[in-house]
């Protein structure tokens, strides 16, 4: 495990922006139990007993949000993955951001995405003031939720890591002292390439690295380094 | 059925229950070695060996307990151990993206083949992978219209298959076996016979190897094999086994000619293995079971003395 010096320890990781740790609502919605329920009863035990999936580092991940995790993403079952690494009753805080034009694509996708998933749509393109992407991330963030956040913007072949999108450093300016959280999701895009439905269960592996806090730094030294914490995990083959 | 063999437990135990003390005696010596060799050298680190013996114990456990439980209990647990063996392979295997639709269907395949052991359909049981899954499975391939690495593909797939899924589920046809002819022994004591002699074979030989062990058998694939360990080991459990003669249908020398053959095939499938993880560039399989590996490293020499065994069996005592 390679250790940044940057890195602070996962119990500090409190972003400054946000003025006082926000409390999530103890309310459980019907949704949330619906959750709950799909992860319990399906999501789990496949993972577990079919992928057979692993995961490294898990001492890196924050106890409270709000944090970002930042993962390569070339699978559907990377937000399965991710959302798995959780206890059950902590799902409804954490946040994949989403495609609005892909998993709100029809009223089906939209319930299954929202209900199982919890996603927070975002516009990829016809950006106006009200659906500001980083505006929308921002709030959930002050709301105590924590996001999930794939940098390259879509779903590459597996193999290489495409360029990041400079969302996430646009997010860090607004929020500075924000604990980004590298993932690097080993086999997945192999498990469930894009176009294809049904997976083949070659064993995965989530490899979670330091968390890494900025403060200032200009967009593209932080997506430098965001990117070069998620390769170095790449390369930590063992 | 539970009252007969609860009766024939009373007086005098079962095959099977005789054998369930026998490897509970060689835990218990195993462990107590260990204890042993902790006190006379304290600065040695046993703690794999510790982490060995732990797992024995637990598989043995597991093991006895799957055959205990009934045929179609252990046929699951069979049919997911090829399911975690062939995994295992698969992951290491450099695939194509346009192999995904011939992989999915060999998860289709796996509980196929083991679902042919369970309705005892020998005929299709015995051609299923070797026949019908070899013909059909370029086709798939060919339908995914990339052509750079074909034959690669379907050879390395077809492989996998044939040691993890058709090898593998000989130990499941065994286990349905009825008594053989002229004897009262079922598939059942057989095939504990088969894996006891096969790891005890196994074991041995790892420990002649590491005790006496100088010259490499094959030293390009792996130098842990070596000629004292093989002798040591094979000779051994050849005389191993025949102090659970009981277990079979055999003579006293027919049991040490099986024993012999089938710990040889047992070495060389542990050969093929360590030079496909070679090939690989991986010192495992993978990394299920503390001390072992992963399945197929367990697996390895079962895969070839598994198919010898049955056919063995079944051409002379059937």
């Amino acid at each position: 495990m390679t250790r940044s010096t940057s890195a602070l320890r996962p119990a500090e990781g409190a972003s400054a922006v946000l003025l006082s740790r926000p409390a999530i609502s103890a309310r459980m919605r019907p949704r949330d139990l619906l959750q709950i329920l799909f992860f319990a009863l399906l999501v789990r035990p496949l993972m577990a007993i079919f992928i057979g999936c692993r995961a490294q580092g898990r001492e890196w991940l924050p106890r409270n949000g709000p944090f970002v995790l930042l993962a390569n993403h070339s699978s559907h079952l990377d937000t399965v993955s991710l959302l798995s690494l959780f206890p059950l009753w902590r799902l409804r805080e954490i946040q994949p951001v989403a495609a609005a034009d892909y998993f709100e694509r029809n009223r089906l996708v939209a319930w299954f995405s929202h209900t199982f998933f919890n996603i927070l749509p975002i516009a990829r393109c016809r950006i106006t003031p009200e659906n500001n992407p980083i505006q929308r991330m921002l709030a959930q963030l002050r709301a105590g939720k924590s996001l999930i956040i794939y940098p390259e913007g879509t779903r590459g072949s597996g193999e290489e890591i495409g360029p990041f999108r400079p969302g996430i450093a646009h997010l860090l300016e607004q929020a500075p002292r924000l604990p980004v959280i590298p993932v690097y999701l080993v086999n997945h895009g192999r498990c469930l390439p894009k176009g294809e439905w049904f997976p083949v269960p070659f064993f995965c592996e989530i490899r979670i690295g330091p968390p890494q806090v900025f403060s200032g730094g200009n967009r593209r030294e932080i997506l430098e380094r965001l990117r070069s914490a998620i390769l170095s995990l790449r390369n930590a083959d063992n | 059925m539970t009252a007969m063999r609860f009766d024939s437990f009373v007086p005098n135990l079962s095959p099977v229950g005789k054998m369930g003390l026998v490897i509970l005696a060689l835990l218990a010596a195993a462990s107590g070695s260990v204890a042993v060799l902790r006190r006379i050298q304290p600065e040695k680190d046993y703690s794999e060996l510790s982490a060995r013996v732990w797992s024995w114990r637990l598989m043995a456990g597991i093991f006895l307990t799957v055959l205990a439980l009934g045929h179609k209990t252990a046929l699951v647990f069979f049919a997911f151990l090829s399911f975690w063996a062939f995994k295992e392979y698969l992951t290491l295997l450099k695939t194509r993206p346009a192999d995904h639709r011939a992989l999915v269907l060999c998860f289709l395949i796996l509980p196929a083949q083991y679902y042919l052991i369970a309705i005892g359909w020998y005929g299709m049981f015995i051609i299923f992978i070797p026949v019908y899954v070899f013909l059909c499975l370029p086709i798939v391939l060919a339908l995914s219209r990339e052509t750079r690495g074909f034959v690669a593909s379907a050879s390395q797939i077809q492989w996998g298959l044939m040691a993890f899924v058709f090898g593998l589920s000989h130990l499941g046809f065994l286990l349905v076996f009825p008594p053989s002819e002229g004897s009262s022994v079922d598939g059942r004591s057989m095939l504990i016979f088969l894996v006891f002699v096969v790891e005890m074979s196994d074991v041995l030989q790892y420990f002649w190897g590491k005790t006496i062990g100088r010259r490499p058998v094959l030293p390009a694939i792996s130098p842990n094999k070596t000629w004292e360990g093989l002798i040591g080991g094979v000779t051994c459990a050849t005389l191993l086994s025949l102090s659970i003669r009981f277990l079979t249908p055999f003579s006293a020398i027919e049991t040490a000619g099986v024993s012999l053959l089938i710990t040889l095939a047992g070495f060389f499938g542990g050969a093929v293995m360590s030079a496909v993880k070679r090939d690989f560039g991986v010192k495992d399989f993978g990394s299920l079971i503390p001390g072992h590996g992963g399945v197929i490293d367990r697996l390895d020499s079962l895969c070839y003395a598994t198919p010898v065994f049955f056919h063995y069996v079944r051409y002379f005592h059937y």
